[in-house]
């Protein structure tokens, strides 16, 4: 039956029918699509992108191909279902618990509840759900300034990523570090960077904590693991070549996620990147390259299962490409001019949330009411979430120096002999350091 | 690294070359190979990484071959090295050691004779330190490994082939005092790393001529000690500030600044500051000498303050 979300064998995206379809073999979600592109050297290149700059989406999402598989992921019950009931509602209500929160983001800010730099990930649920629910507590989560709903995903309250962001003393961060950057250290949510790339390093970072614990500390069960979300406009950048190196070289127990949503603010993937095709760019490094519908989160979750896995188990990181589509702008400030109408229509039609429904309705996993339950659920928790950030008190002056140095003796000794940090002017914030 | 498993190691060379300038020397052959990590050349992604393990919970030393590659790690050491504590609300300690040889050497050329201290300064949310003996140097690395914030220890690549007798017994010594090297009555000359021997080699002609000099090793590059540094300012009312940093926006002019604001009152004479010319290091021999500070231009502003 034409679903939106087909069986494990056959997997579909929008297709460009400029590129050649070599052969269509059945294979596992793991290989993402079963085109392959032939884009033959200058001439044709040029031709084939220009015609893909007229299409924008479809040009990037016709790839696939395996480079080492280790195992054949064989269709796990008898059911042939994807997913299970109880499954099927935790990812369902995941997803509309980002997209709410979204929204409401949205709301507040055009409020004046909240401020600066603001960036949403509506369109893109299916990836964070895809990946982080798959996750133990202990496995750490890395992403970028696009982080409320990787936050979210991993655990962190919808109250304590509301008031972070109203800039109130009860966010997972005090207040102290906004929309950009979300930490938790209870969820292993180790960030929230601004400038891309920088978090990367620090994801492998802690993917070589896990392998120390392991191989030095001889923490035998320590099998965490590390994912690390990140844009396509990172992918240009140095540090995410140094850190694909050494995460290769080492064995890192890593995932690296790309959520190529063809835009990096305004520019567009194709005019910066010479050769567009992400997940190749993992072999090279020796790795294997993954490339999946990021709009469909059964998808995802299947390959997901399959880069995790591999990772626990110590044989070493991937790269998984996400083909997804940001719904709204870049951020908040973003008019969203340059980005053509047809192409936000198309993937709003593959909307990760309506295709869930869709295939778990077809299935009869689930019936109406179970849904608007959730739905209400969320909207309750969300409402709630901002009561609570609402009526959170601001920071108060005390505040203002102390996380500065987790010791803060680091303030050093001033002229009186005593550190510092025992001033009370300083416990106060109102001493100049 | 005996006492606890969590320090590590990482950098270029520090695993089986045993670092460029033997520091990490037979470290490797007792630890292994993944707790003393040979990096690639990648300076900012390995900081980072390092930054990582330490916000994961290890404790790592990250080598800057040369102090001055560590410019390429300016985006993992201020944003992320300087200012997670903070943005995570205390949430992450980062409790890394960034450390390597920088100065002024023999005719490396300048981009192997860089001070960095400068650019890393105003990072709000580190530490900085340098040291200049074997003492000080085990102390301060003790120290800096031990301490839950982030440190940046500044080594120097002529000050390796210094012997010294230390105690047998552990010693760790504190990350924020300075070092009363000799004191004084008639002025305070405060130095670090390297100059604080140019300054000795000009205290012996000082005394000679008949002046008393106080030298304080000031150690503590961020934050300053400001209470030893205070209590010779109220003793001799006059400071020379001795240092191989550039002049402009240089630890110097920081001091300067630091000890006009709190000890204004204590300074019979304006404070002078020597600092090394705003050049890029020469190679040729001669031009290096003149770019440096040497111990007879310190002699002579030491004359000029007394006057």
């Amino acid at each position: 039956m034409a679903t939106a979300f087909s069986s494990i064998n056959v997997v579909q995206h929008a297709r460009c029918d400029n590129f050649s379809v070599a052969s269509r073999k059945p294979s596992s979600a793991f290989l993402g699509s079963t085109y392959s592109i032939r884009l033959s050297p200058s001439a044709s290149r040029s031709a084939s992108v220009s015609a893909a700059v007229n299409r924008k989406a479809s040009s990037v999402s016709a790839v696939s191909e395996v480079v080492k598989e280790k195992k054949q992921k064989s269709v796990s019950s008898g059911s042939n279902l994807l997913i299970t009931k109880e499954e099927g509602l935790e990812v369902y209500e995941d997803m509309v618990l980002g997209r709410v929160f979204e929204d409401m983001c949205a709301q507040m800010y055009y409020r004046g509840k909240m401020f600066g730099f603001v960036h949403l990930y509506n369109g893109q649920e299916a990836v964070s759900t895809g990946f982080i629910k798959l996750l133990k507590k202990e496995d750490c989560v890395v992403s970028t300034y696009r982080d409320h709903v990787h936050a979210l995903s991993k655990g962190v309250p919808a109250r304590e990523v509301m008031s972070e962001l109203f800039g109130k003393t009860t966010g997972c961060c005090r207040g102290q570090g906004g929309s950009m950057h979300m930490f938790s250290k209870e969820h292993n949510l180790i960030g929230g960077f601004a400038f891309i790339g920088e978090g990367i390093p620090i994801a492998t970072g802690a993917a070589f904590t896990s392998k120390y614990r392991r191989e030095v500390l001889k923490e035998a069960d320590c099998d965490h693991v590390t994912v690390a979300f990140f844009g396509d406009g990172t992918c240009n950048n140095g540090q995410f070549y140094e850190c694909l190196n050494m995460a290769a070289l080492w064995k890192l127990p890593i995932v690296f996620v790309v959520e190529n949503n063809l835009w990096a603010i305004g520019m567009s993937h194709l005019r910066s990147t010479s050769d567009p095709e992400i997940w190749k760019k993992g072999p090279a490094f020796g790795m294997p390259g993954v490339h999946v519908d990021g709009m469909d989160v059964l998808k995802v979750r299947e390959v997901a299962k399959e880069a995790i896995g591999r990772a626990r188990r110590g044989e070493g990181p991937t790269l998984v490409e996400c083909e997804t589509y940001r719904f709204r702008g870049h951020s908040l400030a973003d008019p969203d001019e340059l980005r053509d109408p047809d192409e936000k229509a198309r993937y709003a039609a593959r909307d990760p949330i309506a295709a869930l429904k869709k295939y778990m309705f077809e299935n009869n996993l689930v019936k109406e009411a179970e849904l608007k339950a959730i739905d209400k659920k969320i909207d309750e928790l969300v409402e709630d979430a901002v009561e609570f950030a609402d009526e959170s008190p601001q920071p108060s002056r005390s505040q203002l120096l102390e996380n500065v140095f987790a010791d803060p003796k680091g303030f050093g000794i001033g002229p009186d002999g005593r550190y510092r940090c025992e001033d009370p002017k300083f416990t106060e914030g109102t001493a100049h350091v | 690294m005996e006492r606890d498993p969590c320090v590590c190691v990482m950098g270029e060379d520090v695993g089986h070359y045993g670092g460029s300038y033997k520091v990490t020397k037979g470290l490797a052959e007792k630890y292994g190979d993944l707790r003393v990590l040979d990096t690639p050349i990648a300076e900012n992604s390995f900081t980072g990484m390092g930054i990582g393990a330490a916000m994961t919970g290890l404790r790592p030393v990250v080598e800057g071959m040369n102090m001055g590659f560590l410019l390429l790690a300016f985006n993992q050491i201020s944003n992320n090295c300087g200012m997670l504590h903070y943005t995570s609300g205390g949430q992450f300690k980062i409790p890394i050691v960034i450390r390597g040889p920088g100065g002024v050497g023999r005719q490396l050329g300048a981009e192997h004779s860089q001070r960095l201290e400068s650019y890393f300064q105003s990072i709000p949310g580190i530490q900085m330190v340098a040291c200049s003996t074997p003492y000080n140097a085990k102390g301060l690395m003790k120290a800096a490994i031990r301490s839950k914030n982030p440190v940046i220890l500044f080594e120097h690549v002529l000050l390796y082939n210094l012997k010294e007798r230390i105690p047998d017994e552990e010693y760790v010594l504190s990350l924020e005092e300075a070092e009363m090297v000799r004191p004084g009555e008639h002025v305070t000359i405060l130095t670090y790393s390297r100059m604080r021997y140019h300054v000795m080699q000009a205290a012996k002609t000082l005394v000679n001529k008949g002046y008393d000099p106080e030298v304080i090793d000031i150690r503590s590059l961020k934050p300053f000690d400001l209470y030893t540094i205070g209590s010779s300012v109220k003793k001799t009312h006059r400071v020379l500030i001795v240092e191989e940093c550039m002049r402009t926006g240089g630890i110097g002019a920081s001091l300067t600044a630091a000890i006009t604001e709190n000890f204004h009152d204590h300074l019979d004479a304006p404070i002078m500051c020597l600092s090394s010319q705003d050049v890029p290091t020469p190679y040729a021999g001669t031009l290096e000498n003149w770019t440096v500070v040497q111990p007879a231009q310190i002699v002579t502003a030491v004359e000029q303050l007394c006057q």
